[in-house]
Parts: C-alpha cells; structure tokens; sequence
C-alpha cells in the first residue's frame, strides 16, 4: 500500500486544465443571475445531483467529474448530500411524474438563493422518453431551470463547462 | 426430455425463435409452476400483453429454455406469484400495466403504479380506473422496533428509489424495497416504433448497461427475422460489450472499498475506469458507446486508432490491476467490513436464479455468454469465477475475476478482428406477418432478456427487456437482515442493482 501511495505521488498529476466556460450557457445565465446573489455566495456552490428518472446515462458522468482528471472541487465545486446544504440542483431525467413531487420538496427544501441546471438530452424536454404517460417532459415543467448543459448524456468537459459558467456568473464575473 | 415435454400444452408459436414458444392452458400453466417451485426449471422471465402473460424458464441442467404463454379470456391468469416468490414484483407489474389480475395472490399492491400517472394500466388498451390507496408496507411489529425511511430522493448521486428499514437498535430486522420511481413507460414507447427508434430506446434502459441492452436488443431483432450479424460486427460488440464490463466493474470495486472508507481504492480505480471510457471514445465515438449496435450489425466501424488506444488500455490494466487486487487483500480493516457482511444464500440465489456476480458469488454457476453462446462468444475462451461464501467480499472477487476475463477477452477479439462487413441488410418487411424472437445477454451485472414481437412492417409490436436487477433487488433484502444500517450502503454498493431498468 506504502507502494502504490508513493507511486501515485510521484507518477506526475492526471488533472487536466479547466475548460473554458461555455459560451451559450454564459448567455443563458446572464439574464438570471442578480448581483446580490453573486456577492452572497463567493467562488463556490455545493450542488446537490437529483435523479428526476434518467436511465442513469447522466449519473455516470456527473460522477466522473469527482475522479482525478476533472476534480471538481478544485473550483470551489463540491457535491453535498442534502439539499439544505444546497446552492445547486443537478437535476436528470425526463421528471417521471412518479418523481415529480419529490423534486418540488427537494427543490423547496433548497435554500435561497438557489439555480437548477438541468442535465441531458432528457432534462431539457423529455428526449427520447417524450411524449410518455409517465413523464411529465423536462425539468422546467417542475421548477424554474437557469441553465441546460445538454448531451445524451454529457461528458465530463461539457458538464465542467455549464457549471463553471455559473461559478463564473455567481462569483461575481459575469 | 425436452422443457416442454412435462407442460401440457395446446399449440407452439411457429414463428418464436430461438427457443419454442407452447400457449397452455391452466393445466400447463399450473405444470409449469410446479417446476419452478420444485427448483427443475428457473424463472427467466415473466411478462404481459393485452390479453395473454409469459413465462420464460430455464432448465440448468440442459441449458434449454422455452416460454409458455397463458391465455387471459377472464381478465386473469392463476397466481405464479403466490407459489414461487421470484415471480412476485413481475407479477404486480404485470397487473399494474395490463390491469390483468392473478388469481389467489397473496400479494396485489402496486409496483410501478403510483397513481401518478394519471390513468390505470396504461399498456391494456381498454379505459379503466382503479382505486388510490396509500402504499402499504409489510408489518414488521414487535418491542423497540423502529423504522428508517430513506429516499427516494439518497444522499448521494444514485437513482431514486424508497427503503423502509425496521431496526431493532442498530440491527436491521426487516428491510423493504419500494421501487417504480423511474418508470418513464419505455415498453408503451416501444409500441409501433421503428426499429431504429425502438434500438435506442433499448440502449438508454439503464444507462451503465447500454451496450448490454442494445445489444440484446439487436439479437432479438435478427432471431425474428432470421438473420445474422456479419463476423466482424459480433466481435465488435462483443469489445464494446466487454469494455462495458471492465468500465463498470473498476468503478464499482472502488465505490464499495469508499463504502468502507477506503478511498484510495476508489481514487485508483476511478482513474482506470476514465480510461475506459476515454478509449471507448476514442474507438467508438462514444464514452457510453451508446447507438453503435443496431439490429443487423454495427453502425460503425472501431476508428483507425481505437485498436491502439484499447491496447495502450490493456497494457495500463495489466500494470496497475494487479496492485491494486493485492491492496485489498492486504487492507485487513478494508476486509473487515467486507467478509461476512451481506450474505446472500446459495439456495435464494439459486430459487431466484440470481444473474451476474450477485449469484456468481452465491455459487450459481450461470453466465449467458456461456450457458447460450452466442456470436462471438462460443468462439471465444474465458473463465465464468464462481464462489460459495455469498458476502460483499466474495461479490468483490467475482468482479476482480470478471475484470481479468474481460482484459483476456478483448485481447483474443483484438487479435481475431479480421476485415469484413459490418451490417447485414434487414427485409423491407416480412411477407408472413408477425414474428417474435427472445434473447439472453450477459450485462456486468447479470442477463438481460429481450423478447419482442415485430409486425409485417418490421415495426414493433411488443417488446419486453428484463434487467437481471429484478431477481436481485429481492435478494438484497434478504442479505441486510441481521446486519447493521451502517453497512446496508457497502451491501447496497456490493449489488449495484439498476433502478431505471426494473423501473423502465
Ligand atoms: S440524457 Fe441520455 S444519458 Fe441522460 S438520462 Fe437521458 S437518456 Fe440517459
């Protein structure tokens, strides 16, 4: 084990530069987020993930993020398990109208000020899943979105640039 | 003796393939039952139409499979449930899409149906409604019980889905399971699609199983139509497929040592699985490898640098895996939490015909790619690691075993990757009508059954996928009992049963 630790110290680090931000997403948050917002909450956001029901396509990447070459808590990005702790909802699926409501507690359990970004070809509008009697179509049918990072599902680099767009936004840059 | 010789039964469906089809009637059906319950055949499935239900079942000993199919003239089928408790959630299922009612059930709650959705068995055709009641968890009753209700909403970045512990102190006494938050309707989706639109469908079932599933998917197509894949196609699924297998395997070896506060495992293993996944890209043009199986073969071929890309992969395996197999067996407080904690019983595993390493490590020596052998499979050679013990540590090993199988498998696919097409063309459409075909796949996590019914436009009529997650998520309330709360997360992890696929 002593082995293996010294090894991984010293084989040079895996992390890759951040991407830039996203352009489009940059626009999209211009308009939502106020000022005041971004004076409260500095350079960091804890972002609570909720599964809406995606086919856990989306999951996948969203945990790829923690690994080792995108480390997201380098950027003052870290996952909490509840949302009362809570600055951002990750939210996936084509919202299952079985999900519905736990995503309206969890989103009124989060406090203000708060943004949900909706991830996926299926958070947007239901993707492939439109049109089902069990889904009620995309996110923003539930609670208000100010930001879709879009894909099926989206890597890694696209999730990391949405949400660095809204770092950048809430830490005051925008 | 054949599967069906010992089931009376009516007439066989001529256009079933590969394995027969037989219509009984409650006699055979009742036959049929018998077998499940005296441990001769193992439940492989069990689905629903408008008005008829299904069964498939496995001989072990044969490896013969075959469906008998009951005719519901009253609305209702005899109880397959209430004798053989595999049956149970697919059971209720059925009732709660089709609205046809088991008779005798011991048990009729609701699974899916959450009376969400706005209307009642939404796969029947017909307008009926059915009563909301409160969801009814089983009694557990006795001194100083108390319950912990968690999700659906959990704690980490995990799917939706409701556990209704009762503990006594710390030990939990009853856990149950109430799942359906993710069903989005995909088989009703699947009615009349196009076989493109239906494959992707397939695909996103459960997303950490894609290739499993369209996989299956596209076999099940070509055994309606009786067609085949070209060579080259098959080996190239069957890398795609094996690349799944690995990616998910590293993942979840480092996620269930996290469960057991061992993070370094997890930090090294989730570096492997990236590269997975970055290899997987490079050669199919997708991490996930989402939409590259289609019925007839492949839509694309492996990119010119995807070979070397998934050689320099094998050859980081083969460096780093051992190492880190030797640090879990070396990490004794790692093993502490890990060796007879969850144990599943070989005899559950084998009454549920439990798939992937779930029953692997309960000693159900069953693997798909080997019981059924499929192309390339039965051309290929590898090991199926099988052990007794049943707890979190020997789901551990069956993982570390499969991880080596998979690396031996890619390289024998590489190796074997000859020129050649990549699809078959499939008919414009079929000149006798209906036809069906049925499939068994090995996902990481256990078969997945496709079965479907295409109409004379090739379009589908029916489809049904089964994740091998049904016949586990049972089992997993059966490995928590005795055990504390605080290791039903490593237990939980050690299974990493899917929602979305049970749920659909
Ligand atoms: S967007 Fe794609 S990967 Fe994400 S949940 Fe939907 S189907 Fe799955």
């Amino acid at each position: 084990m002593r082995k293996t630790l010294l090894e991984s110290l010293t084989h040079g680090s895996l992390t890759e530069p951040a991407p830039a931000p996203d352009d489009s997403a940059l626009a999209e948050l211009a308009t939502k987020v106020d000022r005041a917002a971004q004076a409260r909450l500095g350079r960091s956001l804890a972002i609570r993930q909720v599964d809406a029901g995606s086919c856990n396509g989306c999951e996948l990447e969203i945990h790829a993020l923690s690994n080792a070459f995108y480390d997201i808590e380098r950027f003052g990005l870290r996952f909490v398990a509840s949302p009362r702790h809570a600055d951002v909802l990750l939210v996936t699926g084509p919202v299952t109208k079985n999900m519905r409501q736990a995503l309206e507690r969890t989103y009124n359990a989060t406090p203000d000020p708060k943004w949900v970004v909706a991830v996926g070809g299926c958070a947007i509008d239901g993707g492939i899943f439109k049109g089902s009697y069990a889904s009620v179509g995309g996110v923003s049918a539930v609670v208000p979105v100010d930001l879709h990072i879009n894909g099926c599902p989206p890597s890694p680099t696209d999730l990391l640039k949405g949400l660095l767009a809204l770092l950048e936004h809430v830490g005051g840059k925008g | 003796m054949g599967i069906l010789d010992g089931i009376p039964h009516v007439s066989a469906a001529l256009s079933h393939r590969p394995w027969p089809r037989a219509v009984v009637t409650e006699a055979g059906w009742q036959a049929a039952i018998d077998r499940l319950v005296e441990g001769g055949l193992t439940l492989l499935g069990f689905w629903g139409e408008p008005t008829a239900v299904h069964m498939a079942m496995l001989d072990a000993g044969s490896a013969e499979i075959a469906v008998v199919s009951y005719e519901c003239t009253a609305g209702t089928f005899p109880s397959v449930a209430s004798r053989h408790p595999p049956a149970l959630r697919l059971e209720r299922t059925i009732h709660d899409l089709f609205g046809l009612a088991p008779t005798l059930a011991d048990d009729l709650r609701p699974w899916l149906d959450h009376y969400a959705w706005g209307k009642s068995y939404p796969l029947s055709g017909r307008n009926t409604s059915r009563d909301a009641r409160p969801y009814q968890f089983l009694p557990a009753e006795g001194e100083a019980l108390h319950q912990v209700a968690v999700g659906p909403v959990h704690a980490g970045t995990i799917e939706p889905g409701h556990f209704r512990f009762t503990a006594n102190g710390e030990h939990v006494v009853r856990l149950e399971q109430w799942l359906g938050y993710t069903h989005k309707g995909i088989e009703s989706l699947m009615q009349g699609a196009s076989l493109e639109a239906a494959a992707k469908l397939a695909n996103r079932t459960s997303g950490d199983s894609a290739v499993a599933y369209a996989f299956g998917f596209a076999r099940a197509v070509e055994a309606a139509l009786q067609i085949e894949a070209p060579r080259r196609a098959t080996l190239l699924r069957a890398l795609m497929a094996e690349l799944e297998r690995l990616a998910n395997h590293l993942g979840d070896i480092g996620a269930i040592c996290n469960d057991a506060s061992f993070a370094l495992m997890h930090a090294q293993t989730g570096i492997l699985r990236e590269r997975c996944l970055r290899a997987a890209n490079v050669a199919f043009g997708h991490r996930l490898m989402m939409d590259v199986i289609v019925p007839g073969g492949v839509t694309r071929d492996i990119a010119a640098d995807g070979v070397s890309a998934l050689r320099a992969l094998l050859a980081e395996l083969q460096k780093v895996f051992p190492r880190l197999i030797e640090l879990y067996d070396n990490t004794a407080s790692l093993q502490d939490r890990t060796v007879t904690t969850g144990i599943v019983k070989a005899e559950y595993a084998r009454q549920f015909g439990a798939g992937g390493y779930v029953g692997r490590a309960s000693g159900r020596d069953f693997d798909a790619r080997r019981a059924t052998a499929y192309p390339p499979y039965h051309a290929l050679s590898f090991e199926v690691p099988v052990l007794q013990a049943g707890d979190v540590n020997a789901r551990v090993w069956i993982r570390i075993r499969e991880v080596e199988q998979s690396i031996v498998l890619i390289e024998q696919i590489l190796d074997q990757l000859g020129p050649g097409e990549l699809e078959t063309a499939l008919p414009a459409r079929i000149g006798h009508g209906a036809c069906e075909g049925m499939t068994l796949t090995e996902a990481f996590r256990g078969d997945v059954l496709v079965w479907l019914r295409l109409d004379g436009a090739l379009r589908v009529e029916r489809c049904h996928l089964r994740d091998a997650s049904w016949f586990q998520w049972p089992l997993l309330e059966t490995a928590i009992e005795g055990n504390i709360i605080a290791d039903f997360p490593l237990c939980n992890k050690s299974f990493n049963c899917s929602y979305s696929g049970v749920d659909l």
